[in-house]
């Protein structure tokens, strides 16, 4: 298991393993956002949390799809299937290598992005929580996504479709959390509950990805 | 006990089966949906009077609420359905799953049409981010995954399994999103109109009826559409069968 995630997290950093791309694709996206917005800050003041959650959501979304796909077409995905290692606890570590490298990331470069978008000293807590609680269900549940189609041919549009309605939950408590963070009334409420659902998430999905995966490589 | 087995409902499961009751059953299914609506659509819209608020906005009422109701219920049918497939791999099962899908995305998209038309002489607004509105904005987005899962894998098997555990987790996830929502926003929304525990009906009797003949048309229109479209995948499963062998042959 520990090799598994050494492995998973060294082919991640290594050359072409995509490491900084969810991140630069993060920095992007909220860098043009104010320009689709307008430079007002007090408005951008207002919209930073949801813009900041929306672009963790979709920088997650982004590095999925990899999640599987190159063990799929090298065929170590069957050598794993194979192994005593069961693939509940493959999809777990795949789960747990993803929001090391996409989630941990985004995470330590939110704050940064907060100053851009002008988001209050009061928010920066409550985002930052809201963030590093929040994105390990956004990797667990893209987990199942990236099971369900691995193998696709044209799996990367499909597995959007299918993965963002089921973010829904999360990015609603998520942004709720960062937006009464930056209101200061009280976020603790909606932060139980975001990681109430990180809990069962990750407790549950790695079952439901690892049924998709034995389908898939049936 | 032959007699019971007879009348057990794993008989349906074999497909020569289902496709001869069936075809027994379609037609009388169409008729009886076709009088249960055609009575309560005509008593709805030309018998019954205007609302004293809503005036005849409130006519809607009639095809909204038995869409709405309909497009849950076909989602909880396809969940049904699915677990079967699942637990005891009857084709037909999963067939039918299929064949709800495309019925309960066009019942959702009728509800939340007739919604907005409904919501604008009455709210003020087409759309308002109120918790059932959006709910059923998802509950779109999930029958399009689902739809799209099934069209997207090409060995039928496994896309009957992979979209039987999608069904299942992304029942779990509407039903958390529902309550999610209700945290989120409060709803502008009346509450749930059918049900009169509290002891005061929500709705009057005069609309209540052609109301409730109408909710029975729909769900007869669900089930012949269901029956119909589950025919017509076992037919093209059997043709692709047949298409198969005379390539082998």
């Amino acid at each position: 298991m520990k090799g598994l995630l050494i492995r998973d997290l060294s082919l991640a950093v290594r050359a072409g393993g995509g490491f900084g791309l969810g991140l630069a694709f993060f920095l992007i996206v909220t860098i043009l956002m104010p320009f689709g917005i307008g430079p007002n800050t007090s408005t951008l003041t207002i919209v930073a949390p949801g813009i900041l959650w929306i672009g963790a959501l979709l920088a997650c979304l982004l590095s999925l799809d990899r999640m599987f796909a190159l063990d799929w077409e090298d065929g170590s995905l069957e050598l794993l299937a194979t192994s005593p290692l069961p693939l509940e606890a493959v999809a777990g570590v795949k789960a747990l290598a993803h929001w090391l490298t996409t989630g941990l990331p985004l995470v330590a470069a939110a704050p940064v992005l907060g100053i851009v978008l002008n988001l209050p000293p009061q928010g920066f807590f409550w985002l930052i929580a809201s963030l590093a609680i929040g994105t390990p269900a956004l990797s667990a549940i893209g987990t199942f996504g990236a099971a369900l189609t691995v193998g696709l041919k044209r799996g990367g549009l499909l597995l959007s479709l299918l993965v963002l309605p089921l973010y829904v939950p999360t990015l609603l408590f998520g942004a709720e959390v960062a937006r009464r963070g930056v209101e200061g009334s009280d976020a603790a409420t909606p932060l139980v509950l975001l990681a109430g659902l990180t809990l069962a998430a990750s407790a549950a999905m790695p079952f439901a990805a690892a049924a998709a995966l034995r389908v898939n490589l049936r | 006990m032959p007699k019971l087995r007879a009348m057990s409902l794993w008989e349906y499961a074999n497909p020569r089966k289902f496709m001869a009751t069936s075809a027994a059953l379609l037609p009388w299914v169409i008729a009886l949906s076709a009088i249960c609506l055609g009575t309560g659509l005509i008593w709805g819209f030309f018998f019954t009077p205007d609302e004293r608020l809503q005036g005849a906005s409130v006519k809607i009422f009639y095809i909204h609420v038995p869409t709405a109701m309909m497009a849950i219920n076909a989602w909880a049918m396809m969940l049904v359905t699915s677990l079967i497939w699942l637990i005891r791999r009857h084709h037909v099962s999963a067939l039918a799953a299929k064949a709800a899908a495309p019925v309960g995305l066009v019942f959702t998209a009728i509800a939340l049409i007739t919604g907005a038309l409904w919501g604008q002489p009455t709210w003020g607004t087409w759309w308002e981010w109120d918790p059932r509105l959006t709910s059923f904005l998802i509950l779109f987005l999930f029958y399009l995954g689902y739809i799209a899962l099934w069209e997207a894998v090409e060995n039928p098997d496994s896309a009957a399994d992979l979209t039987s555990v999608l069904c299942l987790v992304g029942s779990v996830f509407a039903i958390v999103s529902r309550y999610a929502l209700l945290f989120w926003n409060q709803g502008l929304h009346q509450g749930w109109s059918i049900s009169a525990t509290d002891g005061e009906a929500p709705v009057a009797d005069v609309y209540w009826y052609p109301a409730m003949i109408s909710i029975a048309g729909f769900v007869l229109l669900f089930v012949a559409l269901v029956l119909f479209r589950t025919r017509t995948e076992i037919r093209a499963r059997r043709l692709k069968a047949l298409i198969t062998r005379e390539r082998m042959a």
